[in-house]
């Protein structure tokens, strides 16, 4: 085997990985609070209801951090027309030829664990591979659903105009026992997805070892120095990187 | 009824006709504006609209029902609301309450459908089934769904009372095997009001009436087609057990200490969180009480597709075609476990399938480390 010298690559910008723990974070709270609300525990107390409010507490958290976590995915949505090309909206396009020749390989490579005779280099991707970002396609989707069903359930007891902008959502799914059927199912959901994605992240991390795990963090991946070389043909006037790490593989 | 329908005469004067006096007019307008949501000084209005305006026909329709909305509204709060504005006066066909029968009972009908064309506000109480051609429900060797488009046809609006003719109610529950339909599936061309509840309350089905006539015009509507007035709350909203909602203190079951305390219902099914209604407010059987006051938990009568939602007494979130001892929770958790199984699986396989490369790279990893200038 050929030694091989990794580059750093700046691959997930600051808002990126902002929009990520944020969204992250608020998944998390807002999956805790939802089974909260659904099925409280049976926390009594001696003291009269007039001096405890921790249920409401419940509750307001929650709505707070729907806000929270609706407000971050406009930004996300935002960003995919003014950010690198690992963020754009185009990376998440499931419909060109490139993406499902990389959807097959990844299908068959990673999920299969087929072996290649001669792995290709650029079957790897650098931002998202194509399965994944058609999972964050999906996972756009549901949060939608999320968003139309939590609002659209809200509705009736707040006066802002923007939960107001859902109130049709109920008369339409027919009552609110469906929407809050569907708003309490999508949420295992949102669970599965964050069992398969951590599990994936870990598993690139530690079979291609390119960072997989650190890049949410720094927003650096290492990809091979051969991939970069038309690159740095053009800009030779660049200064060189002086972090450039370079180990053999 | 139909014999007496003849005689022109308008609301006011029909109540001073059947004995009572002009101060209980005047109560019972105060009564029903209050009911209404109307402000005090509505009051007139609705008295001089009672006292101008001649009855409006009502065709009263039975279909899949049980005539508990019939026996709700005239047991009302006040007397005038089931003599005057459903029995004596306004009705010109309903099966329960009318004198006529058979043939005569039908004339009566077509000619007020004939007088009154365009004028007529069609009542129907129950759902029309649909399926084998509507042979499940028959008044007069034709079938409902036949008697519903014929009656609509020339009706100014049609009033759907209770779940029955607004969502099918426990006829149409899962298999529905009538196909029992409400009434807005059917009839696509005629302003609906849908009343909802099993039954609906007595004083709302009376306000929606006293509504029409006062204002000559139909009640503000939801988006569900419901009055706003009284269904844009949720039970939940003016439930007096509320605060101990938002305190998290709930009965855990029907006979523990925390029922006797008069704690939220919400853990043992009610269902007001999820019901709009305003049983809280306007109460039942003339104010006395209702479902949560007496200690049990709203089972969201007046919701679509109540009875298909689990158990009334468990806070469960049924899915349909998962069987009906599934919940979502229950499914998800299987999920859950099967993902992660299937995750584990895949972790050994990859490490079995791939190992050549990690051992590669493994190795590799720690002839670099040794290489390493310290």
């Amino acid at each position: 085997m050929k030694a091989r010298s990794f580059k750093r690559v700046y691959v997930w910008e600051l808002p990126v990985r902002f929009f990520h723990w944020i969204n992250a974070l608020s998944i998390t709270v807002l999956a805790v609070t939802g089974f909260i609300i659904a099925n409280p525990p049976a926390i009594m107390s001696n003291a009269e209801a007039s001096d405890v409010y921790w249920f409401g507490t419940v509750r307001f958290i929650h709505f707070a951090t729907a806000y929270v976590f609706f407000f971050n995915m406009i930004l996300r949505v935002y960003w995919s027309f003014v950010g690198n090309r690992f963020s754009s909206w185009r990376a998440f396009w499931p419909f060109s030829k490139k993406m499902w020749h990389n959807f097959l390989h990844v299908i068959k490579v990673d999920v299969f664990l087929a072996n290649e005779k001669r792995p290709d280099i650029k079957d790897i991707s650098i931002g998202h591979n194509s399965v994944a970002a058609f999972s964050y396609v999906v996972l756009f989707l549901l949060a939608l659903v999320q968003v139309f069903t939590g609002f659209g359930l809200y509705s009736a007891t707040s006066s802002w105009w923007l939960p107001k902008l859902f109130s049709w959502v109920v008369p339409f799914m027919g009552g609110d026992f469906i929407v809050r059927t569907i708003h309490h199912a999508t949420t295992w959901l949102f669970i599965l997805f964050t069992l398969i994605h951590v599990y994936l992240v870990f598993y690139h991390d530690w079979l291609e070892g390119r960072g997989e795990v650190s890049s949410m963090f720094g927003g650096y991946k290492f990809v091979c120095e051969e991939r970069l070389k038309k690159i740095e043909e053009e800009e030779l006037e660049a200064p060189v990187d002086e972090e450039e790490l370079e180990i053999i593989d | 009824m139909a014999t007496e329908k003849s005689v022109k005469e308008t609301y006011y004067e029909s109540i001073i006709k059947q004995g009572y006096s002009r101060r209980d007019f005047m109560k019972f307008a105060t009564y029903i504006a209050a009911y209404m949501g109307l402000e005090t000084s509505m009051i007139g209005q609705v008295a001089k609209s009672l006292e101008n305006t001649y009855r409006i026909p009502v065709i009263w329709e039975h279909y899949q029902e049980c005539t508990c909305c019939s026996e709700s509204f005239i047991r009302s709060d006040h007397p005038i609301v089931s003599d005057i504005i459903l029995d004596k006066i306004s009705l010109d066909y309903t099966l329960t309450l009318m004198a006529a029968s058979g043939h005569q009972a039908e004339a009566a009908k077509h000619a007020t459908m004939e007088k009154y064309k365009g004028e007529y506000i069609l009542c129907v109480e129950g759902s029309v089934p649909l399926g084998d051609d509507g042979n499940y429900c028959c008044i007069a060797g034709r079938s409902a769904k036949d008697l519903l488009i014929e009656a609509a046809e020339g009706a100014k609006a049609i009033i759907a009372w209770g779940s029955c003719a607004s969502n099918g109610c426990v006829q149409a529950a899962y298999p529905n095997p009538t196909e029992a339909t409400p009434i807005h599936k059917i009839i696509k061309n005629k302003p609906i009001i849908r009343v909802p509840g099993c039954p609906p309350i007595g004083e709302v089905m009376a306000g929606i009436i006293v509504h029409m006539i006062t204002f000559g015009r139909l009640p503000e509507l939801d988006g569900l087609g419901r009055p706003k007035a009284f269904y844009s709350k949720r039970v939940h909203d003016s439930c007096y057990r509320r605060p101990y909602y938002d305190a998290g203190l709930f009965a855990e079951s029907f006979d523990d200490q925390n029922a006797k305390d008069g704690y939220c219902l919400y853990k043992v099914g009610c269902r007001g969180p999820m019901t709009y209604n305003s049983c809280g407010t306007i109460k039942w059987n003339n104010g006395v009480s209702y479902p949560i006051q007496s200690g049990h938990g709203c089972i969201g009568c007046s919701e679509e597709d109540f009875w298909d939602n689990g158990p009334f007494y468990e806070r469960l979130t049924g899915l349909a075609g998962f069987g009906i001892e599934s919940t979502a929770d229950t499914i998800g958790k299987v999920a859950a476990g099967v993902v992660a199984g299937g995750l584990a699986v895949h972790a050994v396989a990859a490490n079995i399938s791939k190992r050549k490369e990690l051992n590669s790279r493994t190795t590799r990893g720690k002839q670099n480390e040794k290489k390493l200038d310290s």
